[in-house]
């Protein structure tokens, strides 16, 4: 890279016959592809420099040691109860613990599970039994635990433990003031109104959830929008939705504004938390059992109520949250440092700064490896497409169609493939960098007039020496400009690599989604946007460095 | 020995239309044959025919005395000189980069490629101190085409083919040009063959003139006899509707 910069820039022989000129053809697509190898070599570096365990999850480079890895969903009771259970395993094990939290859902948190990305999570009974077995039937807790139990065992292998003691099942919600001027206060009431109901994605999807609950109650739906559960509390406390769904533990229930109505007919199934295991876990690390069964039917509803407000009102780290349950319990003895977040979002960032800057690097890091790999694939296929137009529609197409697959519902296929962490995440990424990748290179090369190709071969140049000697070093400015652009959408794509535990800048943004902080939201989007800025420039001048010198004066000349 | 270019009976056909109907010319060696003829009339075809950029559809192209089709089309092209209408340098590389190019693709060694550019410059009038660095962004047309002209004969080539070579040139460059064409044909005793829509351009640079219409050769000879005695009606038409007849 270094020198690829130095023959860029460097001076032409007095006669401007000096071996430099041709070989610049070679060296500034050497640049350009070496360029995502820049911000690869910046991601480590600040990846390094960052250093340190963080409170948050990082993608750590895999160790000799055995670890047992933690998966949590994206909320915060996930989160704490996965920490409860890392700090558990610490303390009274000795095993070293890597945290992968965060995860989107349970498809890809059960999914991580089975193929061993994972090796231990929190589910609910419920979700299990309906969501995972396909199981429709109504059941009770103890009928519904067992079945749950040797149904994950005889098909995935997969371990329950003992319930921590609560259920979360699910709950529908109204402001206490509109639900006393329309005099609901359980679910059968509300089929006396036309309502505007704000529900997940989950439970709109789910056969327990909205398709069962409208027959059970009648429901008469006015509107209906789905929406994430942090962002139903808000459309609920605005007073865009009249409803919404909520776990029967979450923290936000506790206010005075919110009325949970009774579930009167008793629809709602119960969802006991019970942590899933791999059985080849349970192998490698005796003694894991009966340590989770230490906090065992220890958290009641009323205590996970709290320990979600503890995150959510107060504004300490789930890890936290964790330990002081845990000195509660006489489960450790480790002292307590201070632990609650800075209040104004200037103390947050400098308080997070260490976090941040490794963030970043692993941010980089994801986008820099992804950009690279794109480029490797990409750059290679608009050189055969430009040739063949087939192949260009063809690839084009296939590309394309890639780039409009959400990105959430890229990483979920990727799960199957590679797991979860930083390999889905960067495959993903790379995916959608190639359109721009692809379809700056045909351009660039389709852009070369006819008549210097013609004159090249009139000359004697083989194809390849057209291609590297006239096409290419034509070319180039435009295909790095696709390479700039497919970076910078990579900046941002990558902030949603933290759904699958890839680690980044979207941690806090995630993280804070799911703890209703807007701060800790903002965290990560203000370094990331000034990542993808610092990024652009950086590419551009790049750009401007590679494009040939006679290039910039011609279009200087034609400008005048 | 063998003519330099011979074209037995050549055809070409491009999508239907008849672009050239059964040519058969001779060029010797060291001579400059003119092709003359309206546009459309075949010319640029029967000068790309010769570095193989077109293949014919029927007859043979024979480049000293052996069918074009048995040579390599890459080795033969490096000994030919190729200029094109308005220079079509690189515009990517100097000037003197653009005249190399030739030279390193048959990997000549640095200090034989410097000293020969330094000598092609002089050729055309152009001091490579001053121009060889330069990039065609920062040349005219005339200095260009000589660039272009410099880069055709780098590799010292058997044959130079010239399509339109002076036609984007006002006269006094055009003028400026041909006289140096006409000191570097004496001497170096090149095989050239000019496409020229100009016939005052053809008599003044040619030993030979062909005048091709609709794909046909109508009539080859000097220029004098071209000029004196127009083989047929077409051709005598064809003249007089030409630019540069009075001259």
């Amino acid at each position: 890279m270094r020198q690829g910069r130095w023959r860029c820039a460097g001076p032409v022989g007095r006669a401007g016959v000096a071996r430099a000129g041709v070989a610049r053809a070679g060296v500034t697509l050497a640049a350009g592809v070496a360029l995502a190898g820049v911000a690869l070599a910046a991601g480590l570096a600040l990846a390094a420099a960052g250093g340190g365990p963080g409170t948050l999850p990082a993608a750590t480079p895999a160790s000799p040691r055995p670890r047992l890895v933690v998966g949590a969903k994206r909320f915060t009771e996930s989160a704490v109860l996965a920490e409860v259970m890392a700090q558990l395993v610490e303390r009274h094990l000795g095993v070293e613990v890597e945290r992968r939290f965060n995860l989107a859902g349970t498809d890809i948190c059960f999914g991580a599970l089975v193929n061993g990305a994972i090796d231990l999570y929190v589910e609910y009974s419920g979700t299990a039994l309906r969501s995972l077995l396909g199981d429709q039937r109504r059941l009770a807790a103890a009928p519904a635990l067992a079945a749950v139990r040797a149904g994950l065992e005889r098909r995935f292998g997969v371990a329950l433990l003992a319930p921590f003691g609560f259920d979360n099942s699910y709950a529908l919600a109204m402001r206490r003031d509109r639900a006393f001027e329309l005099g609901i206060t359980q679910l059968s009431d509300l089929g006396r109104h036309r309502l505007r109901f704000g529900f997940s994605h989950e439970f709109v999807g789910r056969a327990d959830g909205l398709a069962g609950l409208r027959q059970r109650y009648a429901l008469q739906v006015a509107q209906l929008v789905e929406l994430d559960h942090d962002l139903a509390y808000r459309a609920l406390d605005e007073a865009a939705i009249d409803v919404l769904d909520a776990y029967g533990t979450d923290a936000k229930l506790s206010g005075e504004r919110l009325l949970v109505l009774a579930d009167d007919l008793g629809f709602f199934p119960p969802y006991e938390g019970v942590p899933l295991v791999r059985r080849e876990a349970l192998r490698r690390f005796p003694g894991l059992e009966s340590t989770l069964a230490l906090i065992a039917g220890r958290i009641d509803t009323d205590t996970m109520r709290r320990l979600n407000a503890e995150v959510e009102g107060l504004g300490r780290t789930p890890a936290n949250v964790a330990t002081r349950l845990l000195l509660r319990l006489g489960l450790t003895d480790v002292t307590m440092g201070r632990d609650v977040r800075p209040r104004g979002l200037l103390g947050l960032l400098l308080a997070r700064r260490g976090i941040t800057l490794r963030l970043a690097g692993q941010h980089l890091l994801l986008t820099g490896l992804a950009t690279l790999l794109a480029c490797l694939i990409g750059v290679p296929l608009g050189l055969v497409a430009a040739r063949r137009a087939r192949v260009a529609s063809l690839a084009l197409g296939v590309v394309g169609v890639l780039q409009t697959v959400p990105s959430l519902a890229l990483l979920a296929f990727m799960l199957p493939l590679f797991g979860i962490g930083t390999r889905p995440a960067i495959v993903a990424l790379l995916i959608y960098g190639l359109l721009p990748i692809v379809r700056n290179t045909i351009a660039g090369l389709r852009a070369v007039e006819p008549r210097l190709l013609e004159v090249g071969r009139g000359l004697g140049m083989t194809p390849a020496q057209l291609l590297r000697r006239v096409e290419l070093p034509l070319a180039v400015p435009v295909i790095l400009a696709g390479i700039r652009t497919a970076a910078v959408i990579s900046v941002g794509t990558a902030t949603l690599a933290a759904f699958i535990g890839a680690g980044g800048l979207g941690e806090p943004i995630v993280s804070g989604l799911s703890m209703n902080d807007f701060r800790l939201v903002l965290s990560g989007a203000l370094p990331a946007a000034l990542l993808a800025l610092v990024l652009d420039g950086a590419l551009w001048a790049l750009e401007r460095l590679a494009t040939p010198r006679g290039l910039r004066l011609a279009a200087a000349r034609s400008r005048r | 020995m063998p003519p330099m270019i011979e074209f037995w009976r050549v055809s070409k056909r491009f999508e239907g239309r008849c672009a050239l109907d059964e040519l058969s010319l001779s060029v010797a060696r060291g001579t400059t044959l003119a092709l003359v003829g309206p546009s459309g009339s075949g010319k640029t075809t029967t000068l790309k025919l010769i570095n193989r950029l077109v293949a014919p559809d029927t007859g043979a192209v024979l480049f000293q005395g052996q069918d074009l089709r048995q040579l390599d089309p890459v080795a033969l092209r490096r000994r030919i000189g190729y200029v094109v209408q308005d220079a079509a340098l690189f515009p990517h590389l100097t000037a003197g980069e653009n005249v190399a190019v030739v030279p390193r693709l048959l990997g000549w060694p640095p200090a034989r490629l410097r000293a020969r550019v330094e000598e092609l410059f002089a050729w055309v009038d152009l001091p490579a101190t001053e121009f060889a660095s330069r990039y065609p962004a920062e040349l005219s047309g005339g200095q260009s085409q000589r660039v272009a002209l410099a880069r055709a004969l780098a590799a010292d080539p058997d044959v130079v083919l010239m399509d339109e070579p002076f036609s984007a040139l006002d006269t006094i460059n055009r003028r400026r040009l041909e006289g140096q064409f006409l000191a570097i044909k004496r001497q170096l005793w090149k095989t050239i063959v000019l496409v020229t829509h100009n016939l005052g351009e053809a008599f003044r640079l040619a030993d030979q003139v062909a005048v091709l219409a609709e794909g046909r050769l109508q009539q080859l000879g000097t220029p004098e006899e071209v000029r004196e005695d127009p083989g047929n009606a077409l051709v005598g038409d064809l003249l007089r509707s030409l630019p540069g007849f009075e001259t």
